[in-house]
């Protein structure tokens, strides 16, 4: 009797252990979680104290300069909106081809597979090996110098496997009865892609994409590598010209630094002042790359609530 | 019969296999990016290798390029990268898988759905403002805790890198623990056990390749990662395992060359894929090996 007792208070006092652990662990799960949106938050606390006086309009329409209060970002941002056009020229278009064909077209064969374990391959390697290539291929073989040209191709292989997922994963989240329905009304292959399985998938690809280049406006590494320049008090040549054909390529080739390059210049001089500037700089970029992945995720939120299947 | 003499359809046949040609082609540009960072990356290593032994390379005690008689042992950097490496990982593993559990096992669906974007953000913010963080934030906090901190260390660029690794972990592991059916953990539950025990004696063993996986990627983007250790490290080759010290990473080493803006051909210039091929390896092994765990999970259910 006595020794019933004791088992049944032995469950019990088990019970209330095994209870109170799953409370504790509760607890420490949203906590751990917590320090998430916290770090986030004192990092936007810090950049903004710090950089916020300096971003006057000023700031944006002026060339780097010795006198940390006379410097502005001109150049970087410019530069950082040029490399953009060339990273999205040659991710998009590459990425989303490559995404078609792995999904529609490519059959279970060794060139299908290759293709796959490289592409999930390419998603994890260094960004810096990136710069390495670009530095070896685009700059001293193709010759086309550290320019814009070079920079942006770099960028867009960095985040070509971006492009690539995401298109992957939007088109095979469309059930075969579209395509099946486009085929029995005799359409070929490329006609449904085209008019059916692109339309429908353009959501997933459009997240996809600008989550790619805001990680590419933020990198900071390759384009070191490939030779942006530190200290730059000129723009690059107009894409427009007042002579006939009107439009110039040159900008391509011109030497060229960005964003995330300044901010590091910056940030490495010893003295002060310049940390605010460098502040500053990292509130733009902050800026820039958090609203991007906010519109990717209201896009992803808004197209996943419209498309019923 | 009839279709071979139609030529809009013969003319819409040739259209159709020059389209699949040119996606194939575009496919295969992957594959064509690998081969040229394996081939570049060799082709300078071995140009360097020929000044340098490759016994010296590798059990050189010291790396001083900029020296009159320089000497190229990489092992300092690879000590270096490995330290910052595991100060990273003791923070983001154990954060990361708690956070993990936390969102595919406790928090309501709508906690989760509110959670999972804003911890991918901070996998969004630009290393370079990490950086930032590292070295003018987070250093000079530490150094009132431990005085004798010198201002580049290793040890807050591996704390921050570990805070920006925690989404990579915690989301691939969350992904690999909710493929785990349901119907296992409801086995769990009606043997009466708590959600506590079901997600450490059930769905994590179920998960664990998934999870490895996870960990082995975490660690690699660690070891690739350039831009904390770059600003916050300092850029001393440092044969140490004291994090209070400034030590050089081998992703460091390749900007602090790169910015200098080194003569193509040089044996410098060289130098920096020496350290490339280096990285790439030992990211390329845990890569290729995260990837097969993480293909056997998809196979098990």
């Amino acid at each position: 009797m006595v020794k019933e007792m004791d088992e049944r208070e032995e469950i019990k006092r088990i019970i209330a252990q095994n209870r109170l652990r799953d409370k504790i662990f509760w607890i420490l799960g949203l906590l751990f979680t917590v320090v998430g949106f916290v770090v986030l938050f004192v990092l936007l606390l810090d950049l903004f104290m710090d950089g916020l006086p300096r971003l006057k309009w000023s700031f944006f329409v002026s060339y780097p300069s010795r006198f940390p209060e006379k410097a502005g970002i001109l150049s970087a941002w410019v530069g950082t909106a040029l490399l953009m056009v060339v990273t999205a020229l040659v991710a998009i278009p590459l990425g989303i081809a490559a995404g078609i064909y792995l999904e529609e077209y490519g059959r279970k064969n060794f060139i299908t597979h290759l293709i796959e374990i490289n592409m999930s391959n390419l998603a994890g390697v260094p960004s810096i090996i990136y710069g390495l290539l670009a530095l070896g291929l685009f700059v001293y073989f193709f010759r086309f110098g550290e320019s814009i040209l070079t920079g942006g191709l770099t960028l867009g292989l960095l985040i070509l496997p971006y492009v690539v997922i995401a298109t992957r994963e939007s088109i095979r989240s469309i059930p075969n009865s579209i395509r099946e329905a486009s085929y029995a009304l005799g359409s070929t292959k490329w006609q449904t892609i085209r008019h059916h399985v692109l339309p429908y998938s353009l959501g997933g690809i459009l997240t996809g994409i600008i989550i790619g280049l805001s990680r590419a406006i933020g990198e900071t590494a390759p384009i070191i590598t490939v030779g942006a320049l530190t200290f730059i008090a000129f723009l690059p040549s107009s894409p427009i010209s007042t002579s006939f054909p009107f439009l110039s390529f040159k900008w391509l080739f011109d030497p060229f630094t960005a964003m995330p390059v300044q901010m590091f210049n910056w940030i490495s001089r010893p003295q002060k002042e310049f940390h605010l500037n460098a502040a500053a700089c990292g509130i733009v970029l902050l800026i820039m790359t958090l609203l991007m992945n906010g519109l990717a995720i209201y896009l992803r939120y808004r197209f996943r609530k419209r498309i019923r299947w | 019969m009839f279709r071979s003499m139609n030529p809009k359809t013969e003319r819409t046949k040739i259209k159709e296999k020059v389209i699949e040609g040119a996606l194939l082609l575009s496919a295969l540009s992957s594959v064509f990016i690998t081969l040229s960072i394996v081939f570049i990356l060799f082709y300078e290593a071995i140009g360097f290798f020929k000044y340098v032994s490759l016994i010296e390379f590798i059990t050189g005690t010291s790396w001083t390029p900029l020296f009159a008689k320089p000497t190229y042992g990489i092992l300092p950097l690879v000590c270096g990268t490995l330290l910052v490496t595991v100060i990273a990982i003791i923070v983001s593993l154990p954060v990361g898988l708690v956070v993990a559990v936390f969102l595919s096992e406790y928090a309501p669906p709508k906690v989760r759905d509110v959670a999972k974007p804003i911890l991918e953000l901070l996998a969004a913010v630009p290393t370079v403002v990490y950086g930032y963080f590292a070295l003018l934030f987070l250093t000079p906090l530490l150094q009132r805790i431990i005085p004798n901190l010198s201002s580049f260390n290793a040890l807050s660029p591996g704390i921050i890198m570990g805070i920006m690794i925690i989404p990579y972990v915690s989301s691939m592991c969350e992904d690999s623990m909710r493929a785990v059916p349901m119907h296992i953990r409801e086995g769990s539950y009606a043997t009466g056990a708590t959600k506590f025990q079901t997600a450490f004696k059930v769905v994590i063993p179920s998960a664990f390749s998934g999870i490895a996986a996870a960990f082995l990627i975490g660690i690699s983007r660690a070891i690739g990662e350039t831009m904390v250790v770059a600003i916050a490290a300092g850029m001393m080759p440092n044969l140490t395992f004291n994090p209070l010290e400034p030590v050089q990473t081998l992703t460091a080493y390749i900007v602090g060359v790169s910015i200098g803006d080194v003569p193509h051909g040089t044996l410098e210039y060289r130098s920096i894929f020496a350290a490339g091929v280096t990285l790439f390896v030992m990211t390329l092994i845990l890569n290729i090996v995260g990837f097969l765990l993480k293909r056997r999970i998809r196979e098990v259910y």
